[in-house]
């Protein structure tokens, strides 16, 4: 065990008298871009931008009044005057693709979206099935409008969410994945949704739809990353259907500048005998917000929902899941682990919810945090809602520190303190690390932990 | 000039003194046994030795090959060529055996001064470690200590020590909770890396080991100071008589200084 003092997690009252005046008037705004947004997209999709605004209006940026938002205070975010106007003609922010190249990887289906615009110069499609369609939102409103009225904005619900409503608002573009039944993609999709800092402070609503039809099959790489400095705020929604006996991989990897704010949400809507999993590695952003909720709602459903987070300075992140048993016989299980230095804060709020039907459920989730500094705080609460009688759940939340009795046993072989400290870091990552079965992001992830541990050489030598 | 000289040693934890004036010696080439009953202060020599800082040294010396070795950090003192088999190996997910001990190897070989060395020359030089403790190949590849059973982490703790080729090997109750298989290749294992360059201080609760290593000298600990010293014959006493004596001895010797002359 690398923990050695694990204590149930206090939560701390947080508190927040009144709503920030935001800088942002997004009503106001949505009023004179109305007619642009109109363009783009069916009338179905004008009328739900038109309600998710006024739902906006109604429940405003979230305070730490919410139960949802308890310990995530986003005024830093709501006090940024953001550019939400799409840019003029010919000023459109260009990135290169010297400046992305880290991000590529090599024989895989590559889409870039530069402030929620897909760059056609930088993208390209390798090997795709017939009937399979990568394109983007802006295309496919065209080619497939009835699949897209189909699917856009069925399963992200903005009732309750401001940010969904947000980008329900204000998307302009996307990208749309559509595998037809029996069809296996086998070159995975690589996904670099960029952040393109501007003079002023933007604010873009990347929308990503992903259909797997019956039996199909899917990888799907959605890397976050940040070309210059300065803050902007993507608020990107994903809403993946799940075809039944379909098999969906998708690997998240937000590794924006601290500069950025990230307020996304994942839903996925799984219909039977379904594999979904997905692997959200965050170290990047200012204030990083990933909802990630599976829904499922047909039998024997399977749903791995592992994460990884690395924070330091002033960064926090909010790693907030619900999974939903609607159906009996199926399996969830998310393991979310927390590393956090300085001043860093991590907020988990992991929900299993079991319907009366859903017999037969097994459920497990874990959050496991390692605090590498006194300042740095986290705030970690499962929950479980459950009102079958025949199911099995369990949850759980550590926080702890490094073992010290581990650190002098390292010592003790000749192992510097620094790197026997880094290398019990990595150990503590090591099951997420491992739970990463591509290469492509596994070598990044471990590139990224390399990096940033002391003597991170001498624990790439010892791994 | 002696390989280990430790003199009047005081230690303790948070304000209770644990050791209460330890004094020996052990030259190279020899294999000291100290045995004692539970809470005797072994484990803390052992643990004092290598370095862990929660212990507070309060009085006394320990000077090793020439120098202060109180002065040492843990790692310096590991890469001098001290090397402490723990009584509890500690369990490392993530991080493989076989490349902990290169890294731990390489650290030692700089240190030294010595060229660093690379993967297929340390995978064969591991090789004939392994062979040394009968360790599977199985066991190099997993991480370090993850899921062994307590026989295998004992093994793994031998297999340490022959790859990292110590001056002074510590080994902390190796013995304990071994089957008499497991214990007669541990100590093969240590038996073949027994050499006139070094010194080992094998600590044991079992007068059992002793007939395995057979030891140059053997220490009773009692309440924090060695009370005897003898040859391997006085393990064989010991396990008749058992430490009884001694205890009331020490417990005589304690109301005696407590008490006003």
């Amino acid at each position: 065990m690398t923990i050695a003092t694990e204590r149930k997690v206090q939560a701390p009252g947080a508190s927040e008298k009144s709503a920030p005046a935001a800088a942002t008037d997004f009503p106001a705004i949505f009023g004179e871009l109305q007619d642009e947004l109109a363009s783009r997209g069916s009338r179905r999709v004008t009328h739900l931008r038109q309600s998710a605004i006024r739902r906006f209006a109604e429940l405003g940026f979230p305070t730490t009044r919410h139960e949802e938002w308890r310990f995530t205070n986003v005024k830093p975010l709501v006090r940024t005057p953001l550019t939400v106007a799409a840019p003029a003609e010919g000023s459109a922010p260009t990135v290169t693709a010297a400046e992305l190249e880290r991000y590529f990887y090599p024989d895989c289906t590559q889409l870039v979206l530069v402030n929620g615009r897909l760059a056609p110069e930088l993208s390209h499609l390798e090997d795709l099935p017939a009937g399979a369609v990568v394109s983007s939102l802006a295309d496919a409103w065209q080619s497939h409008p009835a699949l897209i009225d189909q699917h856009l904005g069925r399963y992200a619900s903005f009732d309750e969410h401001a940010f969904v409503a947000l980008n329900t608002a204000f998307h302009r573009d996307g990208v749309f994945l559509y595998v037809p039944k029996g069809a296996v993609i086998d070159k995975p999709i690589n996904l670099i949704v960029v952040g393109a800092a501007q003079a002023e402070p933007v604010a873009f609503f990347p929308r990503l739809l992903f259909v797997a039809e019956e039996s199909s099959q899917v990888t799907i790489f959605e890397q976050h990353v940040s070309v210059g400095d300065g803050a902007y705020f993507t608020c990107p929604v994903l809403e993946v259907v799940a075809g039944a006996n379909s098999t969906i991989d998708h690997y998240k990897l937000q590794r924006e500048s601290t500069d950025a704010f990230h307020m996304s949400t994942l839903q996925v809507k799984q219909h039977r005998d379904t594999n979904f999993s997905s692997h959200c590695l965050s170290w990047g952003g200012s204030i990083v917000r990933n909802d990630v909720n599976a829904t499922l709602d047909g039998e024997n459903c399977t749903s791995i929902l592992n994460g990884l987070y690395m924070v330091e300075g002033k960064q926090l992140v909010d790693n907030h899941m619900r999974v939903e048993h609607n159906q009996p016989n199926c399996y969830s299980h998310e393991l979310y682990k927390g590393i956090l230095e300085g001043e860093a804060r991590a907020v988990f709020t992991g929900r299993i919810y079991v319907e009366e039907d859903a017999q037969k459920t097994d459920a497990v989730q874990a959050n496991r945090n390692l605090l590498l500094s006194n300042k740095a705080l986290c705030n970690s609460q499962p929950q479980l809602e459950i009102f079958a009688d025949d199911v099995r759940c369990t949850h759980g939340s550590t926080v702890g520190q490094l073992d010290e009795l581990a650190i002098f046993y390292l010592r003790s072989r000749g192992i510097g303190e620094e790197a026997a400290r880094s290398l019990l870091t990595y150990a503590f990552a090591a099951d997420i690390v491992t739970r990463v079965k591509l290469p492509q992001v596994r070598r990044d992830l471990e590139e990224f932990l390399f990096r940033r541990l002391p003597k991170g050489e001498i624990v790439r030598q010892a791994v | 000039m002696s390989l280990l000289d430790i003199k009047n040693l005081h230690a303790g934890v948070e304000g209770a003194e644990i050791l209460k004036g330890v004094d020996l010696t052990v030259n190279a080439g020899e294999v000291h046994a100290i045995m004692g009953p539970n809470g005797s202060g072994k484990s803390t020599l052992a643990q004092v030795l290598a370095g862990r800082e929660d212990y507070e040294v309060t009085e006394g010396t320990i000077t090793y090959k020439g120098e202060d070795l109180l002065e040492l950090d843990p790692e310096i003192r590991a890469r001098e060529g001290i090397f402490l088999a723990f009584q509890y190996p500690v369990e490392i997910p993530g991080v493989s055996n076989v490349y902990f001990l290169k890294a731990a190897l390489n650290a030692i070989r700089k240190h030294r001064d010595q060229e660093e060395i690379d993967a297929m020359d340390f995978l064969t030089y591991v090789k004939g470690k392994m062979e040394i403790v009968k360790m599977d190949e199985e066991l190099l590849h997993r991480p370090v200590n993850e899921g062994f059973s307590g026989g295998e982490k004992k093994r793994n703790e031998v297999f340490h020590m022959a790859v990292l080729d110590p001056v002074l090997a510590v080994l902390d109750e190796t013995d304990s909770g071994l089957d008499i298989d497991a214990l007669k290749i541990v100590a093969a294992g240590v038996n073949s890396l027994r050499s006139e360059d070094r010194g080992f201080v094998v600590i044991t609760h079992y007068q059992r080991l002793l007939e395995y290593i057979v030891p140059d000298v053997v220490h009773v600990m009692i309440d924090g100071k060695i009370v005897q010293t003898g040859g391997k014959e006085l393990a064989l006493e010991l396990e008749e008589k058992g430490y009884g004596g001694h205890e009331r001895e020490a417990r005589d010797a304690a109301a005696a200084s407590a008490s006003p002359a």
